[in-house]
């Protein structure tokens, strides 16, 4: 996380240290994220991955330390932190009683945005002549593609996505990749985990994060 | 890319898609309304069929019934949206929480409690309720069930992350039901005797104001625990 | 006020707190109850009407009133863990719920012991007694709610979020049944109708709540200093303590 030092860092992790279940997943843990940055999250299954994105998003709170947004503890200034903020977790967050275009609708709407043209934002992510079949119709992969329409329609600077590649097929993942890069090169941030390995998005463009499994 | 926070268009959207989500799912509407139907048609059967009895017991029967019925449809109120992680992106929309979940209970009030109002008429016909306590009856249904569904929702809302919460829910809100239960029954009886019972509709109204303002933070508090 | 409370937050110092306090804590019940109580049982004067049947207040009246007291202790300690985020906060009002349970529990027995005699039955709908059955379920729905969480930090503050809506609903509630039952039973049936006590038997009683009120105080301590030790068994410093007891 070195590229741009000079600028103060959007999202930054305080010290923070987070128990699950009696079990230290991460201690003390610290680190800075700025514009410009790809941050993967690494690590085995259970060593906390998406604890830290949760925590980091603001959904959990850590045990101790904090996180901060434009050097602002997230506490004090949720609602600005929010605007900033793009979160897909492990559920897609999509409606399975509603097309896929009311989904995106809806999504889009919540988050205030009033001027866009779904039929054109679902085309991106292939799934033209798909907008009016319910999402619990859908395939798995198209289920996914609907939560992650979105991103082709927002400014928020932080992305913070787990497991964004899960069902997509590979082309869907380039995809994904070069959106990723230009959000970065724009100024953005993404921070994410994922098993897949990426192809375009790799060192040192990327930044990894490693968590080890604690026994203790 | 246009973007403006406004809290009205938050609400009515979060409103709308709830609607819209309930229409295409029936059942989620009929089902409380067939049970409030049932265990107040069991009541003459347990107790015996006297009209004067069944009058005397009639406001208590359709309100401790609306009770349980509020409660059975309450558990359903974040179930869905907690599963398939919307509710995730509600908490961290830029919109105020307190608002978008007072939108979700005003759904969730207009498809559970606005049919319980609708059919109570019919039920207090079944149970010999006095003629002059039918408005007391709805008047009270309409101040006391938005009370009933804001209160549940806090109970839900704590339970929502839980495997079985059902049971537990009802210990945790039915306690908090009793004041609303008490003037509404006294308001109802007041009006069998034709006495007014203006003074136990402001009590209910008061409840109302003090829940709608209160409640949506105790919910909202109670999401973010159980989502954490 | 919130850096005196921070200076708290830190568990090993509340733990030790907590075990500084403990000793007045319980030398003061131990005292206040044993001396109220023998003298209410055995020194104070026989009730004209009662006989020797109100003595039973000496337990009624101080579980009563401390199952109440006990309950906003609970809410004023969940609502400084929920303002203030201090996790000890959120341990203390765990450890108070079931001992409030208990004292609820304990005056609505010995009012139902009272009411036989008196009334010629166990339970009457007696304004007091239903608030106090109210009060029983709120405390067993913060318990069981308390318990159904297997992260204890969670349970805690959900828990506590429950305990601060009981708190604001707890006045509506005893106001409503009060009303209701003025409704329903003319005041014909009333406990202790305040009538005035002689200072023999007011001074042990006002003892035995003060030592109620202690004892609550020193039972929560042991909780909580379990309660601490519990939710921070992974930490160095109770790591220490545990290999200290052990090689004492």
């Amino acid at each position: 996380m070195t590229q741009t030092t000079s600028t103060q860092p959007l999202v930054s992790a305080n010290n923070l240290t987070c128990i699950r279940e009696e079990r230290v997943l991460f201690d003390e843990l610290s680190f800075d994220i700025h514009p410009g940055d790809i941050v993967q999250i690494e690590g085995p299954n259970g060593a906390g991955k998406t604890s830290l994105l949760r925590i980091l998003a603001g959904l959990s709170r850590p045990y101790s330390g904090d996180t901060s947004y434009l050097g602002k503890s997230v506490h004090r200034c949720r609602d600005e932190f929010n605007e900033d903020l793009l979160y897909l977790g492990h559920l897609a967050g999509v409606k399975s009683e509603l097309t896929a275009e009311e989904n995106l609708n809806f999504n889009l709407r919540i988050s205030g945005y009033d001027d866009h043209n779904t039929t054109d934002i679902l085309a991106k992510v292939n799934l033209s002549g798909f907008e009016e079949a319910l999402a619990g119709h859908l395939s798995a992969g198209q289920h996914r593609r609907t939560a992650l329409a979105r991103l082709w329609h927002t400014n928020c600077k932080i992305w913070i996505l787990d497991e964004p590649f899960t069902a997509i097929d590979k082309k869907g993942v380039e995809e994904l990749e070069r959106l990723f890069i230009e959000h970065a090169n724009n100024g953005g941030c993404v921070i994410m985990t994922t098993h897949q390995d990426m192809s375009l998005i790799t060192e040192p463009r990327l930044t990894k994060i490693k968590l080890e499994y604690q026994f203790v | 890319m246009n973007r403006g926070i406004s809290y009205t268009s938050a609400f009515m959207t979060l409103l709308k898609r709830d609607l819209q989500i309930a229409v295409r799912h029936r059942g989620d509407i009929f089902n409380p309304l067939l049970f409030f139907i049932i265990v107040v048609t069991l009541f003459p059967l347990g107790i015996g069929p006297e009209p004067n009895i069944l009058t005397r017991v009639a406001p208590g029967i359709i309100w401790v019934a609306a009770l349980l019925a509020s409660m059975l449809s309450l558990e359903r109120l974040f179930k869905a949206d907690f599963s398939d992680g919307s509710l995730e992106q509600m908490l961290l929309s830029p919109q105020p929480l307190p608002i978008l979940v007072l939108a979700k209970v005003l759904a969730h009030w207009i498809l559970t409690g606005v049919p319980l109002i609708l059919v109570s008429p019919l039920l207090a016909v079944l149970l010999h309720l006095e003629s002059s306590s039918y408005v007391a009856l709805m008047a009270t249904l309409a101040l006391g069930t938005p009370v009933l569904s804001l209160l549940g929702a806090i109970g839900v809302a704590l339970t929502v992350g839980l495997r079985k919460g059902g049971v537990l829910l009802t210990l945790l809100i039915l306690p908090l039901y009793i004041p609303v239960l008490i003037f509404a029954t006294s308001a109802i009886d007041a009006a069998g005797m034709n006495l007014p019972y203006d003074g136990q509709l402001a009590i209910i109204g008061a409840m109302l104001v003090g829940s709608l303002i209160m409640a949506p933070f105790a919910i909202g508090a109670s999401l973010r625990v159980s989502t954490n | 006020m919130w850096k005196w409370l921070n200076s708290y937050a830190d568990p090993q110092r509340s733990y030790n707190l907590a075990g500084t306090l403990l000793p007045w804590f319980a030398g003061l019940a131990i005292a206040l109850i044993g001396v109220g109580t023998i003298w209410g049982l055995l020194f104070a004067p026989m009730d004209y009407q009662q006989g020797d049947s109100f003595r039973i207040i000496y337990i009624h009246v101080p579980a009563a009133s401390m199952s109440m007291a006990a309950y906003m202790g609970m809410a004023t300690a969940s609502f400084i863990g929920i303002v203030w985020q201090i996790k000890a906060a959120d341990w203390a009002a765990a450890s108070i719920a079931p001992i409030g349970a208990v004292m609820t529990f304990i005056a609505l027995f010995t009012g139902a012991t009272w009411g036989k005699p008196m009334w010629g039955t166990w339970w009457v709908w007696d304004a007091r007694l239903t608030s106090e059955l109210v009060l029983l379920f709120l405390y067993l729905g913060v318990i069981a709610l308390y318990a159904s969480f297997e992260d204890k930090v969670l349970a805690a503050r959900a828990a506590g979020i429950l305990a601060i809506v009981g708190v604001i609903n707890i006045p509506i509630i005893k106001y409503s049944v009060e009303w209701w039952s003025s409704l329903h039973q003319p005041a014909t049936i009333k406990i202790t109708e305040e009538s005035t006590m002689t200072g023999d038997m007011l001074y042990p009683l006002l003892m035995n709540i003060f030592g109620f009120g202690m004892m609550i105080g020193a039972l929560t301590l042991v909780r909580f200093r379990a309660e601490v030790l519990a939710r921070n068994g992974m930490r160095p410093w109770v790591r220490e303590l545990a290999n200290a007891e052990a090689t004492k």
